[in-house]
């Protein structure tokens, strides 16, 4: 397997590595960097919870080859709060009672945010739409969908 | 006197803030020194003789470092029936068993030496219905059943499939369809579906040459998988020590023992490194347990005036290769099998049948949302056939306080209300109003059904909670039951602040379980969590409150009686003078002179199951139940009769829940529970090819309820006697949330087409084709 060079920058900080040609960003972020908050649950994009954001957009990081990082910023949950200081929409589903188990939730706030930053006022079909390649068992989904609209409105203005 | 109220209050889940920034630890996460990853051969086949396995290419590849095979491995595990096998020894028993297992250097390396092994098989006939394996002359999964340990409450048949036959007798059910005026008899069935947790099953074992078990494992019951691996493996129990980090969801599926002695025993092979399985997401499907497939036949009779005097049950379980849960899950479904209502004259027999399909295991509700599909429907249809009104039907039979149940136990006088759930969902989804039933072509309906539940358990299970005294008058309870979504730690912890009126902040609950450390719980399981964890924290905090109370007597020079512990201090009530923060005596009681006295603070408390007796081999008649939860959920839907998609607009449900302790994290229960039951109740099934192999091993072909699936509105009401025996009267709720969702949409789709159902999941395709079968049968009349 051919190995390659490649610089990202993941939550912030830069990383240079050399990465196996089939290694897959999710690969990375919970082997390589040992960023562990980012779940692997099928590793073949159908349920979702390896989103990180890859230059903002959602992603299913199951998918993405660690090659095509190359350049590119990484978010996973890790990068979300500051110390003790959580996102509003983290704060929103603590608030609402969208966590259960927790194993979907770091990619359904990553969503959350994404949505957010593009479309600040969301409407409930809207969540669902950002929110639908991601799988939970625990929640059916209620509370999750309310704590991104709660969070939508709490956010600043 | 109150000034903290935590019970019955939102309170955040003590795991929320772990679990939004990732930094809560799941045993996939854990990197061990020196670990090692695995990757399994799977049988092709679902019945095969294994006549030969070469592993000599696989042993030659670099990073290898353990090979196993069912012939180095001839342990049988079993919760109930011990059956089960890690490798398959002589057999294959279902297409996805596991026959050779590598550990190596990396996953990569375990996979190539997958590929480089060759098994040579010999077919052999298979049987996949449960009817058809009852069968004189069917094939046997198991000829050897005869010699297997299993509990004292299974009854296996040997040299037949019959893994499990519970019996019920009541009354005389002869007599009773004699009385009747009107008798209904139908049939109903439902394939397997799997639990679906988004973590697959995880373990990392590790058995050091001095014996030493180390387990790190996404199991829900620590205990039960100390015991049962030091009983299929003969080791003592204190040389094993089981870890569990958070879950990523159980729903029963992770209950009991999995895959944990297939990783021990890959590392003592491998020279005691740890040793990794991760199974992916085809293996949860194929090779990881799943809920057992299911038949009923329900024969009731009705008197003209609503009163049902006789009931015929027979439920035959698919429980695929392997006994597990599956036995038990058939004596629970067999007492509980009248659904809450009191019939006089009943005769059930629940089989466990094993087939060649993927091995049967819990799946939230234990049965019951298997069997209250085939009751609930009954009722609907009953009522029909009687011309009454399904609501007043089943009010007429409801199994009140002071009734009897079908094991002749009499429900006691606390024992919570289904009456009140029915009608209060009654009324919540507008049962009876004249509603247009064609909206914008499409056909609405509504249906009700009412459910039960106790927790399914030997009759002796216990629990236990430490309670600690910190240095600085914090407390830090621990418990064995484990976290894995449903929130019972938080609740604990509420509890305990209420206790000690105290803040909550101060009080801290262990959510990792290690059983080297963590008291004693029986299992996660079976909606006792509350209850009976809940029954063990309240004695612990008055032990501790006892021991405080003994030491600060001595200290003040009082009687011990007149003592209070609240608001972080021991004090006699009105002395100002006699009063002491619990942090000067969490370590040790200090006189004056500084002498010490008493020592660190420690509140051990316990709590067994009461009440609940054997139940008699022929007849089932006894006291299965610690208490029974009832509730209520009723459906509205729309049909689109062209496509035949159902889509759930309305979901209303009740539970007699006794008392509310966090209504956040419940309301999170109850969507949940239903959104589960949405999804078998419409798209999940398992589909086999006429070999056995699953074709829908994936989470594209078989769908799980998305975002776009959920009802467009939850009801919930919360009913609230409470039970006397139960902590501030709470009853479990995990389960029941996801019993009766299928019966209820059954019966609305009824409502909105006129078309009966009898099998699930009632997808677009099944319904189409009942709507077109329906449309013919009218057309030609």
């Amino acid at each position: 397997m051919s190995r390659h060079e490649i610089s990202l920058t993941v939550n912030g900080e830069r990383y240079e590595l050399e990465v196996e040609a089939n290694r897959t960003l999710l690969q990375l972020l919970r082997e390589d960097l040992e960023l562990t908050g980012t779940k692997q649950a099928c590793e073949r994009g159908d349920c979702g919870l390896c989103t990180v954001l890859l230059d903002g957009v959602p992603t299913k990081s199951c998918l993405v080859l660690a090659v095509e990082v190359d350049g590119r910023e990484v978010t996973t949950v890790e990068g979300l709060s500051r110390g003790e200081e959580l996102t509003p929409v983290q704060r929103a589903f603590i608030e609402q009672g969208a966590v259960q188990c927790g194993f979907c939730t770091p990619a359904f706030i990553l969503a959350g945010e994404a949505l957010l930053k593009h479309n600040p006022r969301p409407t409930e079909e809207e969540v669902k739409e950002a929110v639908g390649g991601i799988l939970c068992r625990c929640t059916g989904y209620r509370q999750i969908i309310d704590a991104i609209l709660d969070a939508s409105k709490s956010a600043k203005k | 006197m109150k000034k903290y109220s935590y019970v019955g209050k939102g309170v955040p889940r003590i795991d929320a803030f772990e679990k939004v920034t990732g930094t809560a630890q799941y045993t996939a996460d854990l990197r061990l020194p020196g670990m090692l990853y695995t990757k399994l051969l799977k049988s092709p086949h679902a019945h095969a003789r294994i006549i030969r396995i070469d592993t000599s290419e696989a042993e030659k590849l670099l990073g290898v470092r353990a090979i196993l095979t069912g012939k180095e491995v001839p342990y049988k595990f079993g919760i109930y029936m011990q059956d089960k096998e890690t490798l398959a020894q002589k057999k294959v028993h279902h297409v996805g068993e596991p026959v050779v297992a590598v550990a190596a250097d990396t996953e990569e390396i375990a996979e190539q030496a997958v590929e480089l092994i060759k098994v040579e098989y010999e077919e052999l006939p298979a049987v996949f219905d449960q009817r058809d394996a009852m069968k004189e002359g069917a094939p046997l999964v198991h000829e050897r059943l005869h010699e297997y340990k299993h509990a004292p409450f299974i009854f296996p048949k040997p040299h037949t499939n019959i893994a499990n036959h519970f019996k019920l007798r009541k009354g005389d059910v002869e007599r009773g369809f004699k009385e009747a005026d009107v008798i209904v008899e139908n049939e109903f069935y439902q394939p397997q579906v799997q639990n679906v947790q988004m973590e697959t099953h995880t373990s990392i074992g590790q058995w050091l040459p001095n014996g030493q078990i180390n387990i790190w494992t996404s199991a829900q019951s620590p205990f039960a998988v100390r015991h049962l691996l030091s009983v299929g493996l003969g080791v003592p129990i204190h040389k094993i020590n089981v870890v569990v980090p958070y879950l990523g969801g159980g729903f029963g599926g992770k209950a009991g023992l999995h895959w944990e002695p297939l990783v021990v025993l890959l590392s003592r092979k491998a020279g005691g490194r740890p040793v990794r399985l991760v199974m992916t997401r085809e293996e949860q499907f194929n090779t990881t347990a799943v809920r057992q497939g299911f038949y009923a036949r329900v024969k009731t009779g009705v008197k003209r005036d609503g009163k049902i005097v006789a009931e015929e049950l027979l439920f035959l379980w698919d429980a695929g290769a392997y006994a597990d849960y599956g036995v038990n899950i058939t004596r629970a479904a067999g007492y509980s099998c009248t659904g809450p209502y009191e019939i006089p004259n009943v005769k059930c027999d629940s089989i466990t049948v094993y087939t060649n399909h993927p091995y049967g295991t819990a799946y939230r509700g234990f049965g019951h949302p298997e069997f209250h599909f085939a009751t609930e429907r009954q009722m609907d249809l009953v009522a029909r056939a009687i011309g009454m009104d399904p609501v007043e039907f089943r009010l007429k039979n409801a199994a009140l306080p002071g009734r009897i149940t079908a094991t002749g136990e009499k429900l006691r006088e606390d024992a919570g209300r289904v009456d009140e759930c029915i009608k209060v969902v009654v009324e919540a989804i507008g049962w009876g109003k004249k509603e247009p039933k064609q909206v914008g072509g499409k056909l609405r309906g509504k249906g009700i059904a009412a459910l039960w539940k106790a927790p399914a358990m030997p009759s002796y299970t216990s629990s236990s909670a430490i309670l600690k005294l910190n240095e600085d008058g914090t407390v830090t309870l621990s418990i064995g039951s484990i976290e894995m979504g449903q929130g019972t730690p938080t609740a604990l912890a509420q509890m305990v602040a209420e206790e000690l009126q105290m803040p909550i902040e101060k009080v801290k609950v262990v959510t990792k379980r290690e059983t080297d450390f963590s008291p004693y719980t029986w299992q996660t399981v079976a909606s006792r969590g509350l209850f009976m964890e809940g029954n063990a924290t309240l004695d612990a905090v008055r032990k501790l409150k006892e021991q405080v109370r003994e030491t600060a007597a001595e200290l003040f020079g009082v009687p011990k009686e007149e003592l209070v512990v609240a608001e972080e201090k021991v004090f006699v009530p009105g002395k100002p003078d006699k009063s002491m923060p619990l942090a000067k005596l969490a370590t040790a009681g200090i006189f004056p002179d500084g002498r010490g006295i008493g020592g660190p603070v420690l509140g051990y408390g316990m709590y067994t199951a009461e009440g609940l007796t054997n139940l008699d081999p022929e007849t089932g008649q006894g006291l299965p139940a610690l208490m029974w939860t009832f509730g209520a959920q009723g459906a509205e839907v729309e049909v689109d009769s062209e496509t035949g998609e159902v889509r759930v607009l309305k979901m209303v449900s009740a539970f007699d829940i006794g008392k509310s302790i966090n209504p956040v994290l419940l309301k999170g229960q109850v969507y949940g529970g239903i959104v589960q039951g949405i999804g078998s109740a419409l798209m999940e099934e398992f589909i086999f090819n006429e070999k056995g192999a699953l074709l829908n091993n994936n989470l594209t072909d078989y769908k799980i309820c998305r975002a776009q699936d959920i009802p467009d509105e939850f009801v919930f009401i919360p009913i609230e006697n409470p039970q006397r025996n139960a902590p501030y009267g709470v009853r479990g709720v995990g389960e029941h949330v996801r019993i009766s969702v299928e019966p209820a949409i059954a019966n609305a789709i009824y409502d909105a087409t006129g078309v009966d159902l009898f099998e699930i999941p009632m997808n677009r395709e099944r319904v189409w084709r009942a709507l077109k079968q329906r449309g013919e049968k009218v057309a030609s009349a």
